[in-house]
């Protein structure tokens, strides 16, 4: 598994936010991202209504998960497909690498996984000898610098154009070193030649899966590239990684899904290729794999049914959360120390990896609730990060100065003349310190909070205050 | 105990509950026969001339291209005019579809046709579309011995012959002309959506990733006659 660094979220931030580079990217990527959408959303009426219609599709898949993975394991196993239920990121990669040592397979070709980096497959196929290749034009310059995605469907968002001459120089030394890349259209020609070559070497083919399908049995990718495409074709054997909330039932409601997640995703009306697979090779095919198997995983998944943390479980890997999330904006996908950023990743992170390690997460947040107006599967984002706040409270994990502040802070408010009267005298004074510059860049006692940011200083008086006052003159 | 025991007990006790009562697994199996429809939008529900209007107004906003012509005959004519006016090769994979097959292609004897899967060294596909979505511009392959999936991702170019009829609505319509007609789901159905792409680099579009740079439909509609 990747070591999370999730533990030094601020210390990740601090060194994200000083980062000239990162920041270029983001604020290049990020506002593109949320105008497509926006686009994408406003251009098709009934949007808000396939919202509701694609929470309540995922509801009752999840209500009925046992029974609906089931059936498509049962309509799988009729098309000739193996599956491998795996209740471990170690089953999983166990089932992975005994397919491709039974194959023989010397290359892997790499379709984009989330699952995949969640397992690490590729560090334990390389540990084995077998070389893993990743296709998706992003992953496949993660791979060269060997790093994690910083982004669910934009691996490389923190990247700019010079840090893809500058890696592709490095790494495809067999070409003329002083070759000349003249727009990203050369970067992407280089790319498309070197990989075409994998393409066809490879032995196994590894892809994720947007979907599964009760009904038919299926697995369903969604690429724009063809990368995905490729590498399940090719090859002789298809490993599907996909985990047990990515069924649902029919055709029809996958259909309802995807109209909300490319929208969603990168604003495309829908993806360039969505693809049903189903099973291996049929007699008389000219082509297609001759083995399909799917690696099922659980790995905390279940755990996270029938509670509090059942919706997140609704999520269909869009990344309109972080597109649109201050804080991801403010510091990008690395800061988050593991393998989903932004606020999705915030939820599900100490659902994988355990609250100890992740608990910075789901308190990197300002709360502004954008994340969840845009969720296509309506998650109560913010809802559940306060959830996560409350276990890490109960479990002591909380710093002991954290709590010794909310606990005087909960005897001040529980009493309410006394807030009245310190918020009264705490804004009029830090308003009058602050009278000048308007914030603090530090305070006694504050030091925590203003070692990130400036503190804005108060201007005039409390609400309380001024409703009082508003009233008085009829005006509330 | 087998993964599979330990995923389903897990997920049966988080879910406070055994195996789904008899009845509650009846309707849900009922639910997955009749696979019903949910929420379709309605720009796609129109008459079919305005259905081919949207299908081609949706291609060509995401980069592809569509050539009318009156019969299966005009195919070969517009496949050779298509590779002339873009100055690409005239060698070509061609699906070993019985209706491509039935085409005249001896009338144009510098294209060069080789049937079957395409190889890594083909610059030119035509494929046989079994269907197409209005709503979204969308191209249904599923592959068949007829419609090897290869074709529609290994060339630079690929040009898909699509008869009009074929056209429907909404995605709904055409997964019901495929239970219909083919009874059982093939291996790989590709649903294509103009040329590949990514926008990996900075955000920016770029086209021909690693599938084809251009998408060419050739629609057989005679009712532009």
């Amino acid at each position: 598994m990747h070591v999370a660094t999730s533990p030094d979220f601020k210390r990740n931030a601090t060194r994200a936010i000083a980062d000239v580079s990162l920041q270029k990217a983001l604020a290049n990527s990020r506002p593109q991202f949320m105008a497509r959408r926006g686009r994408a959303v406003a251009a098709l009426p009934e949007f808000e209504a396939l919202r509701d219609t694609a929470r309540d599709i995922k509801n009752h898949t999840l209500a009925n998960l046992d029974f609906y993975l089931e059936a498509w394991e049962a309509k799988l196993l009729t098309a000739g497909g193996k599956v491998h239920w795996c209740a471990t990121a170690e089953d999983a990669r166990k089932a992975v690498l005994d397919i491709c040592q039974a194959a023989g397979a010397r290359t892997v070709t790499k379709g984009k996984s989330m699952i995949g980096e969640e397992i690490a497959i590729n560090d334990h196929l390389e540990r084995a000898g077998i070389t893993p290749v990743e296709t998706d034009l992003g992953e496949y310059i993660i791979q060269l610098r060997h790093e994690l995605p910083s982004h669910i469907i934009a691996p490389a968002f923190h990247l700019n154009l010079e840090d893809w001459e500058a890696q592709f120089r490095k790494s495809h030394t067999d070409l003329p070193p002083d070759r000349v890349f003249h727009e990203r259209r050369d970067i992407l020609t280089e790319a498309r030649t070197k990989l075409r070559e994998r393409f066809l070497a490879a032995d196994v083919g590894i892809t994720g899966a947007n979907f599964l399908i009760a009904e038919t049995g299926s697995s369903v990718i969604v690429t724009n590239e063809g990368n995905g495409d490729l590498t399940q074709t090719l090859p002789r054997v298809h490993i599907v990684l996909a985990s047990i909330e990515k069924v649902v039932p029919t055709l029809e409601d996958c259909c309802s899904l995807l109209r909300v997640l490319a929208r969603s995703a990168t604003g495309q009306k829908f993806s360039v290729y969505t693809t049903f697979s189903t099973g291996a090779r049929r007699p008389g095919d000219l082509d297609g794999p001759e083995e399909y198997h799917v690696v099922l995983l659980d790995n905390g998944r279940s755990a996270m049914l029938g509670g509090e943390f059942q919706d997140m479980l609704r999520c269909i890997r869009c990344a309109a959360c972080m597109n649109h999330c201050p804080v991801y904006g403010a510091v990008g996908g690395h800061a988050y120390g593991w393998v989903y950023p932004g606020p999705m990743g915030s939820v599900l992170t100490p659902a994988l990896i355990g609250i100890d390690q992740a608990g910075h997460l789901p308190n990197a947040s300002t709360f502004c609730g954008k994340c969840e107006s845009v969720c296509p599967v309506k998650i109560p984002l913010p809802k559940l990060m306060r959830h996560w706040r409350e276990r890490e409270f109960e479990r002591h994990l909380t710093p002991a100065t954290v709590r010794r502040g909310l606990a005087l802070w909960g005897f001040v408010a529980r009493r309410p003349a006394l807030y009245r009267l310190a918020t009264r005298a705490g804004a009029a004074t830090l308003g009058w310190l602050g009278r000048k510059r308007g914030r603090f860049a530090s305070l006694p006692l504050a030091g925590g909070w203003t070692g990130g940011r400036d503190l804005p200083a108060p201007e005039g008086d409390t609400f309380f205050a001024r409703y009082a006052k508003a009233q008085r003159r009829g005006q509330a | 105990m087998s993964g599979r025991a330990t995923v389903l007990g897990a997920i049966r006790r988080a879910l406070h509950r055994g195996e789904l009562p008899s009845d509650q697994a009846t309707l849900l199996r009922a639910r997955l026969a009749a696979h019903p429809r949910q929420l379709i939008p309605a720009r796609s529900q129109v008459p079919h001339a305005e259905q081919i209007a949207l299908f081609i107004a949706n291609v060509e906003r995401e980069f592809g291209t569509v050539a009318r012509v009156v019969t299966p005959d005009a195919v070969p004519e517009a496949v050779a005019a298509y590779l002339a006016a873009q100055n690409l090769p005239s060698d070509i994979a061609i699906a070993p579809h019985p209706e491509l097959r039935a085409m005249p292609w001896d009338d144009r004897p510098l294209l060069r046709l080789r049937e079957g899967r395409a190889e890594a060294t083909d610059a030119v596909s035509v494929q046989h579309a079994f269907a197409a979505i209005a709503e979204t511009g969308t191209l249904m392959l599923p592959s068949a011995p007829e419609r090897p999936t290869t074709l529609n991702l290994l060339p630079d170019t690929a040009i898909v012959v699509l008869r009009a009829e074929r056209l429907v609505g909404a995605y709904e319509e055409a997964w019901d002309l495929l239970r219909n007609e083919l009874g059982s789901m093939p291996r790989n159905v590709m649903l294509v959506t103009g040329p590949s792409r990514s926008a990996d680099i900075e955000q920016a579009l770029e086209l021909g990733a690693h599938g084809p740079r251009r998408l060419h439909v050739v629609l057989i509609d005679d009712a532009v006659a």
